[in-house]
């Protein structure tokens, strides 16, 4: 029993995760800057756990040209979910202070992991579903073109370069994740031999 | 005979040779070697300064950058611009209002900065209209005119709009002296002595909005004030004017109003005259003047006339008023930046009475007064001067300061700026312009603050410096570089109507006064605007039809109207809806009788259209705005009076089609 308990400096570090889960919900996660000729100071679009931000009207004005469909908020079920799904995230790091076991953590860290797997997956849909399904109708075509965006990195689109990166939430959240492993590793890896 | 021949020929050659060899250089060939590389800037950099100058006859002010001498924008004031709509558009046209209607034109003169603390602060640029005496403010963040007003008991409104230290008042000073117009004006013009005045407008500036107001004006002998400027430092709460025929002549001024050997300028302690009026000494007077504001959320201008202002009549206080004698017909009044000097600069003068503020009140306290001028007291020239500068050239019009001690002088007569001591009135350095130069104009050169290094002379003839257009040349400016102990001409470049003043300042201060890079659609509350394609409509009233239309990359909607009869009055209310920088879109409409409009992103702007032909009638976009800038377009059919099209608009759909007769 004793050995599944958690050391002092990994209950700082699970509260730390926990802030990191709730300051995500706050700030742009994602982030795709779009750079053209026209446009010296550059187009962004960002997501936000619960909504897109950025210059969307104005890259819903450009879109029309390829006929991409516009983006709107309320179209994606994702920014209805995501902010619970943090906020639980962030519950769970605090709850784990107290449930003191670190088989529990291990469980936390591979359910994140798959969450952000899945994250990728769908993400990757969304992009492909945007790119792909123009209207037939467009001003613009370019045989054989799509406009899926990267899923990370950057891919010129057109005349515009279209970089995709995570944004400061995007760094929280990836800075919860290595905590978690870190903690994790610490507790499965050094705890034992002492 | 013979020999007469003989030394005729003589005399015409020798002259020549000494013609010839006392040829004064021109100023062509005073550029250095480096000119061109020290005014490049090179693509993807800005200019250090804007310059802003009088449009002259064109009434409007052009934006210039500067080193480079490249016109950025003119923008328009006193003048219809068919460019852009500027006093076409329904919602412009109330701008160019007066009190004796609507006035489309004017002759622009000058510009001032407005000032915090005495430093040139980027937020708004006044100007003069001399024609209409009228004023303009013109907001900075927007590059728009945002307030006009007209100036009662007015005539040639000339010696405007110059500014106090802290932006406190605009001031304007009529040119011509005239009856007041609360007095009988119906009077033979040979009773100028009698019956014509002078008057001074004091405009009450407000220290957030800008927003002007006349606040009063001083009733002063009837002369001619030609120029001013505003004391500072030391001598804020006082203004300066230069006052020419105080012969008071009414018929060939250039022989009779050029009689006195010492016109004025005229100090005016305008703190005095805030006590008088205060204290009640004011009348009120009946009058009529319009006062025109601009609204940036309705994108509305709204001309309200007003009936009354109030007059002191200076010449009765004895304290407010003093005049300095000055040398033959003054034009520029300039003061230095500590506030001590007073530069007058007399149009016939050989030399530049240089005044001291410390001795002018000096004076005053001692009642060192050689007489008086209809009331006004006469300063004794030698108590008040500082000194001249001996020689400096002939025609001295107008001086500005580069904030190390020196003052720079244009010369009319002999076209040339000269360099001098404020202190020791020494000169330091002259250099040719071409021809005949005007005003001058250094960045803050007329500040507490002057930011130096470049020169800008405007020039009123511009024989063979650029390619010849004709009878009528281009005007013109020259920019010379005053960083040295030396002044070098730089640049050559062309401007608009016939450059007077100028202001400058450099870029980032214009450029982050919090500058405006579209209109915000949710702030825009113009009475029939259409937030979105949704609220399109068009609707009959009477023989009136309202079509409330939006633009955006690239179509407008509704772009098919029917139901549009022969002597209808059409009002397109246009909104744009683009929220991006730059994507301005236009409108016109075949054979329209004004102009076309040009609207900015978010901004709703208005048209009107009587149609007279029955016909189907296009519309399109005049400012490229997207590759499919050319399919954004439409068309109206026009039916002849009384016929019973119904009314109907679309976009994108193709209605039943209405009943052909
Ligand atoms: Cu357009």
């Amino acid at each position: 029993m004793k050995e599944n308990n958690l050391t002092i400096l990994s209950k700082v570090l699970l509260v730390i995760v926990g802030l990191l889960f709730i300051g995500s919900l706050f700030v742009p996660m994602w982030r795709i800057e779009l750079d053209a000729p026209q446009y010296p100071e550059g187009l962004m679009l960002q997501l936000h756990a619960n909504k897109i931000g950025g210059d969307v009207d104005i890259i819903n004005g450009l879109n029309h040209y390829i006929g991409m469909a516009t983006l709107h908020t309320e179209n994606f079920f994702e920014f209805t979910i995501l902010p619970y799904v943090f906020g639980t995230f962030a519950f769970i790091s605090l709850i784990l202070v107290f449930i003191n076991n670190r088989k529990a953590v291990f469980g936390f860290l591979i359910t994140f992991v798959l969450f952000v797997i899945l994250s990728g997956i769908d993400f990757y849909r969304w992009n492909y579903e945007y790119g792909h399904n123009l209207d037939p109708n467009a001003a613009i075509k370019v045989p054989g073109m799509a406009y899926q965006p990267p899923l990370i990195g950057y891919k010129q689109l057109l005349n515009f370069g279209a970089y995709s990166i995570p944004d400061i939430g995007g760094w929280m959240l990836t800075g919860a994740g290595i905590l978690l492993f870190v903690v994790v590793l610490k507790e499965f890896k050094f705890k034992k031999s002492i | 005979m013979k020999n007469k021949f003989v030394k005729a020929i003589l005399v015409i050659v020798l002259g020549s040779a000494l013609f010839t060899s006392c040829k004064p250089k021109n100023s062509g060939d005073a550029v250095s070697g480096d000119a061109a590389q020290r005014v490049y800037v090179a693509p993807g950099k800005y200019d250090e300064f804007y310059n802003f100058v009088s449009g002259g006859f064109s009434g409007q002010m052009s934006v210039y950058g500067l080193p480079s001498g490249r016109m950025l924008k003119v923008v328009p004031i006193f003048s219809q611009d068919p460019e852009s709509g500027w006093g076409f558009s329904e919602e412009t046209k109330p701008m160019l209002n007066t009190s004796e209607g609507f006035i489309p034109w004017d002759d622009q003169h000058h510009l001032e900065l407005s000032q915090t603390n005495g430093e040139v602060d980027g937020r708004w640029i006044f100007a003069n209209a001399n024609n209409t005496p009228r004023i303009a403010r013109v907001d900075l963040k927007r590059f728009k005119t945002a307030e006009i007003i007209e100036l009662p008991n007015s005539a040639g409104n000339h010696s405007s709009p110059f500014i106090t230290e802290n932006t406190e008042y605009v001031v304007a000073g009529t040119r011509f002296g005239v009856p007041g117009d609360y007095e009988n004006g119906d009077v033979p013009i040979n009773t100028y002595k009698e019956n014509f005045k002078g008057h001074i407008s004091f405009i009450k500036v407000d220290k957030e909005s800008g927003k002007m107001d006349l606040s009063f004006q001083l009733r002063l002998p009837g002369v001619n004030f030609d120029l001013s400027h505003a004391g500072k430092g030391k001598s804020h709460g006082w203004f300066f004017f230069t006052c020419y025929n105080s012969e008071q002549a009414n018929t060939l001024l250039e022989v009779n109003a050029s009689q006195r050997d010492k016109d004025f300028i005229m100090a005016v302690n305008w703190k005095k005259a805030e006590e008088y009026i205060k204290a009640g000494k004011g009348k009120i007077e009946k009058t009529k003047y319009a006062h025109n504001t601009w609204n940036d959320e309705t994108h509305t201008g709204t001309s309200v006339i007003k009936d009354e202002v109030l007059v002191l009549d200076a010449m009765a206080m004895k304290d407010i008023c003093y005049l300095m004698p000055c040398p033959k017909s003054p034009h520029g009044c300039d003061v230095d930046p500590t506030g001590e000097y007073i530069v007058g600069s007399g149009k016939l003068a050989a030399l530049i009475p240089v005044f001291s503020f410390d001795k002018m009140i000096n004076a005053i306290g001692k009642k060192d007064y050689e007489g008086d001028y209809e009331g006004i007291p006469v300063l004794k020239y030698n108590s008040v001067l500082h000194g001249e500068v001996q020689k400096p050239g002939l025609g001295p019009l107008h001086t500005e300061f580069d904030g190390k001690g020196n003052a720079y002088t244009t010369f009319f007569v002999s076209s040339e700026v000269v360099k001098w001591d404020i202190k020791t009135l020494k000169v330091l350095d002259r250099v040719p312009t071409y021809y005949s130069v005007g005003h001058l104009c250094i960045p803050g050169g007329d500040s507490k603050k002057p930011f130096g290094k470049y020169l800008i002379a405007y020039n009123k003839i511009t024989k063979d410096r650029y390619l010849p257009t004709g009878p009528e040349l281009t005007q013109s400016a020259q920019l010379y570089d005053i960083s040295g102990d030396k002044m070098q001409l730089l640049l050559d470049f062309p401007t608009i109507g016939e450059p007077h003043y100028a202001q400058a300042a450099p870029a980032d201060l214009i450029r982050n006064n919090g500058q405006l890079k579209i209109y915000d659609i949710k702030k825009n509350n113009h009475p029939r605007v259409a937030k979105g394609e949704k609220e399109t409509k068009v609707v009959r009233e009477g023989n009136k039809v309202h079509v409330y239309m939006t633009m955006v990359r690239s179509h407008f909607s509704p772009d098919n109207i029917e139901g549009i009869k022969v002597g209808d009055d059409v009002y397109f209310h246009i909104t744009n809806l683009e929220q991006d920088w730059d994507v301005p879109h236009g409108f016109s409409i075949r054979r329209a009788q004004t102009a076309e409009l040009l609207i900015m992103p978010g901004e709703t702007s208005t048209l009107n259209w009587k149609p007279t032909k029955v016909g189907i009638v296009p519309f399109y976009c005049t400012d490229f705005c997207s590759a499919l800038h050319q399919e954004m377009s439409g068309y109206i059919r026009v039916s002849p009076a009384g016929s019973n099209v119904p009314l109907s608009y679309s976009l994108g759909t193709n209605l039943p089609a209405s009943s052909t007769k």
